[in-house]
């Protein structure tokens, strides 16, 4: 009775949808000082932390954040994990390394690229400092800065990470 | 079954452009204010958050996460999602209340659609093997349904623009409207049509905006010591995603989610409608039966801001407001989602 039918196994729908996206007050803040050269973070009122890049609240407390907090471009390596298999359309070649950083100064960590390294070499605890574009090519983006590079301080014990003033390691260890 | 109390309610303006926020800086102030209005200080001082909010809206994925950023969840809280109007997030939370799981709990609804074509966005939620390829927009679905409406001689185009003309008026008396005014049914009919039969005022305005409420056992409420409305009931259905299976000049989803809900049992003082398109006010009347001694939309419904994923929750909150100000003893809140009235939401309220 019925007619024999091919299996459909799918069909074609793309969707397009046109967004004008916003960052946020918070993001076009610190947006606006990265174009400068400065990282710029938000500390929050009731329990301290800075966080960079800021969203306008503490997470933790749930209060909103006005202060605006310069950091160093200092890090510490919290995290890090390194990258073996290509991503499509990312031109960055593989191995290389993606980590998360807490600069001095701040609380919270943001993920950027580690290089002019040894991979294998690197350790959570390790001091590193942000290598920036040439100040011409600057722009409203987190890639101002090329990546960070390992430089010659201590390591900050994992107790320690996330903790260090803007004057970063060697300054807190002078207090 | 256990009594809940609606304790506090909040929201932002309804703005056709929230500019450079995000929805973090979106959501925070309208929580500031209902944890104050509860007499609370944030969230680790309710048992359980349920928010509503639609990543389409704004385009950015998992914006509902980053939404949870205003909570101050450390320590860790209980919290949960709906990707849907934030009155369905109320209904998770009585579900949870009345399960034992929790005395209280905040509720809140976002959305931000000004980043977007909101009309185009929402064909995406269109079944996704016929409607959602051809891209049907809601405003012509909704056309598509007036003009039934027309047709069969069951609404004139001047019964619509009285719905939209007591809305621009009633919605003076809403400090949070986006479109208010001293609006004459001449003056609507003299408009042109936009998408026929709609003119651009039977439609509701793009809009953005948050709103917030804290609901709790009565026994918290008391506990608490703040003026409380009660939840006498609430009930939701939904109809077909074929559009051409339903008989769009009517809801009966509706009808049954407000038989489900109590609606019955006593007056109707005031009925929040959720009604984005003028006609759609009409069917919403008529289907729950009401009559003259109902008020409908007296904040002007959402033809006077339609915050997507919190005007749901805004009419809750609205009909609260009346009860707790003596304004009202018994009301109705409904609330819809999905083209042509598919989904809806009826909840019950009446006086402490």
């Amino acid at each position: 009775m019925s007619e024999e039918q091919d299996v459909i196994t799918g069909i074609e729908a793309p969707v397009y949808l046109k967004y004008n996206f916003t960052a946020g007050a918070a993001a076009a803040r610190f947006l606006h000082q990265i174009k400068k050269g400065v990282l710029t973070g938000q500390r929050c009122p009731s329990c301290q932390q800075v966080y960079i890049p800021p969203r306008g609240s503490c997470a933790a407390c749930g209060c909103p954040t006005e202060e605006e907090v310069e950091v160093a471009d200092k890090a510490t390596i919290q995290s890090f994990t390194i990258v073996t298999i290509p991503i499509p359309n990312n031109p960055i070649q593989p191995p290389y390394i993606i980590a998360n950083l807490v600069a001095d100064g701040a609380n919270i960590s943001f993920l950027h690229l580690i290089s002019e390294c040894v991979n294998e070499d690197v350790h959570i605890g390790q001091r590193v400092q942000a290598l920036w574009k040439p100040e011409e090519e600057w722009d409203y983006a987190m890639d101002n800065i090329r990546y960070f590079r390992p430089i010659d301080e201590p390591d900050v014990p994992v107790e320690m990470i996330g903790k260090l003033p803007v004057t970063g390691w060697e300054g807190s260890a002078d207090d | 079954m256990t009594d809940i109390a609606i304790v506090a309610y909040q929201q932002t303006d309804a703005v056709s452009d929230a500019g450079a926020v995000n929805e973090v800086e979106l959501i925070i102030p309208v929580l500031g204010r209902v944890f104050e209005q509860a007499g609370l200080t944030n969230s680790q001082d309710v048992d359980f958050v349920c928010s509503g909010s639609c990543d389409y809206l704004q385009g950015a994925a998992f914006a509902f996460v980053l939404g949870v950023d205003a909570l101050g969840a450390v320590p860790p809280i209980k919290e949960s999602h709906v990707e849907m109007d934030a009155a369905w997030a109320l209904y998770e939370s009585i579900l949870k209340i009345r399960m034992g799981h929790a005395e209280s709990a905040l509720v809140y609804g976002f959305g931000k659609s000004s980043p977007g074509e909101l009309p185009i966005v929402l064909s995406q939620q269109l079944d996704p093997y016929y409607l959602a390829p051809q891209w049907i927009d809601a405003i012509s679905l909704a056309a598509l349904q007036a003009r039934q409406m027309l047709d069969q001689g069951l609404v004139s185009e001047r019964d619509m623009a009285e719905v939209v003309a007591r809305s621009r008026n009633n919605a003076l008396n809403n400090p949070h409207a986006q479109l208010a005014g001293e609006v004459s049914v001449d003056d609507v009919l003299a408009e042109d049509t936009y998408v026929s039969p709609l003119r651009k005022a039977d439609c509701c305005p793009v809009s953005d905006g948050a709103s917030a409420m804290i609901i709790a056992t009565v026994e918290k409420a008391e506990e608490w010591g703040k003026p409380y409305a009660v939840i006498s009931g609430i009930d939701h259905r939904i109809e077909t995603h074929n559009l051409g299976m339903r008989d769009l000049t009517d809801s009966l989803s509706t009808r049954q989610a407000a038989e489900g809900a109590g609606m019955g049992q006593g007056r109707v003082d005031v009925a929040e409608l959720y009604a984005p398109f003028s006609h759609q006010e009409i069917i919403l009347t008529r289907a729950l039966g009401l009559g003259e001694e109902t008020s409908i939309n007296p904040s002007g419904g959402v033809l006077a801001g339609n915050m997507m994923m919190a005007s749901g929750l805004s009419r809750v909150g609205e009909v609260f407001d009346r009860i707790v100000s003596g304004e009202a003893e018994r009301g109705i809140a409904h609330a819809t989602s999905g083209p042509c009235l598919q989904h809806n939401l009826v909840t019950v309220l009446e006086k402490a």
